[in-house]
C-alpha cells in the first residue's frame, strides 16, 4: 500500500492530480482493503506464517534474479539511450480527462460498464459455498 | 512547472513492474501472487499517465482508468477464487491445485 501513495504522489507531481486522488481511493483504498478483508476472511492460523517463511528462503531469488537483472538492464539501456529532452510537465487537469471521456473514449467507459457487471456477477457466483445441510434433529444427537 | 526528465518517470516504471514480476516469480502464496500483479498493473499504468504528461494529452490518465477498472474487476475475481480454493484444498499453495478429478 505504501507503494501505491507514494506512485500517486508522482502522479500528482507529473501534473496529474485527479489520477492522483483517484489512485489512492481505488487502489489503496478499495483493492487493497479487499485484499486485507479476504486475508481476515480466511482465518489462517499461525502454522499458514510458518509455512510462507519456509517456502520463502534466500537462495530462491538466484533464477529469477539473475533473468530480472538482465531485463531491467535492457529497459533501462534503451529508455537512456534516447535523446533526453528535459520537457516542461504538463498539467492535465480533470476537466481534459472528463471531457476526453465523453468525446473519443466513451465506447471505452461503456465496456468498462459491462466488465465490472461481469465482475460483480462471477465474483459473487464464485464466492457462494454450499453450506452443508444437517438435519436439525441429527445436530442434537451430536451435542 | 520545472522540468523534471521523463526518463526518469519511465525508469521508476520499470523497476516497479520488474519488483512486481520478481515477487509473483518467488511466491507460492497466493494472495501474495495476486498483490505483485497488482503492483505490475501500477507499474504499467504510470508509464502511461508519464506518456500522457509528456505529450500534454488526456489519453494517458483515461488508459491508466481503464486500466484501475480492470484491476478491481480482476482482483474481486481472483479473490473469490482464492476463497474457493481455500475451501476446496484447505491450502493457500499455488502449487496445491495439480490434480484433477478422476
Amino acid at each position: 500500500m505504501v507503494s501505491f501513495l507514494a506512485v500517486a504522489v508522482v502522479f500528482y507531481i507529473l501534473g496529474a492530480p485527479f489520477v492522483a486522488a483517484l489512485e489512492v481511493i481505488v487502489y489503496a483504498g478499495a483493492i487493497v482493503v479487499l485484499i486485507i478483508f479476504v486475508i481476515m476472511m480466511l482465518n489462517l492460523k499461525s502454522e499458514a506464517i510458518e509455512q510462507e517463511r519456509q517456502w520463502l528462503s534466500h537462495n530462491i531469488l538466484i533464477g529469477p534474479g539473475i533473468l530480472s537483472v538482465i531485463l531491467l538492464g535492457e529497459l533501462v539501456y534503451i529508455i537512456i539511450s534516447q535523446q533526453s529532452t528535459n520537457t516542461y510537465i504538463n498539467v492535465v487537469d480533470a476537466k481534459a480527462v472528463g471531457m476526453s471521456l465523453y468525446g473519443p473514449y466513451v465506447i471505452g467507459v461503456e465496456l468498462s460498464g459491462i466488465l465490472l457487471m461481469a465482475g460483480i456477477v462471477g465474483a459473487y457466483h464464485l464466492g457462494r459455498q454450499k453450506k452443508k445441510i444437517v438435519h436439525r434433529f441429527l445436530e442434537k444427537v451430536e451435542e | 512547472m520545472s522540468n523534471v526528465p521523463i526518463e526518469g518517470g519511465l525508469i521508476l516504471a520499470g523497476i516497479l513492474f520488474i519488483l512486481g514480476m520478481i515477487s509473483i516469480l518467488i511466491r507460492r502464496n497466493l494472495i501474495f501472487m495476486l498483490i505483485s500483479v497488482e503492483v505490475m498493473l501500477n507499474a504499467a499504468g504510470l508509464a502511461f499517465i508519464v506518456a500522457g504528461s509528456k505529450w500534454a494529452q488526456a489519453d494517458g490518465q483515461v488508459m491508466f482508468i481503464f486500466i484501475l477498472t480492470m484491476a478491481a474487476a480482476e482482483v474481486s475475481v481472483g479473490l473469490a477464487l482464492i476463497l474457493q480454493l481455500y475451501h476446496q484444498l484447505k491450502t493457500l499453495d499455488g502449487d496445491a491445485a495439480n490434480k484433477m478429478k478422476g
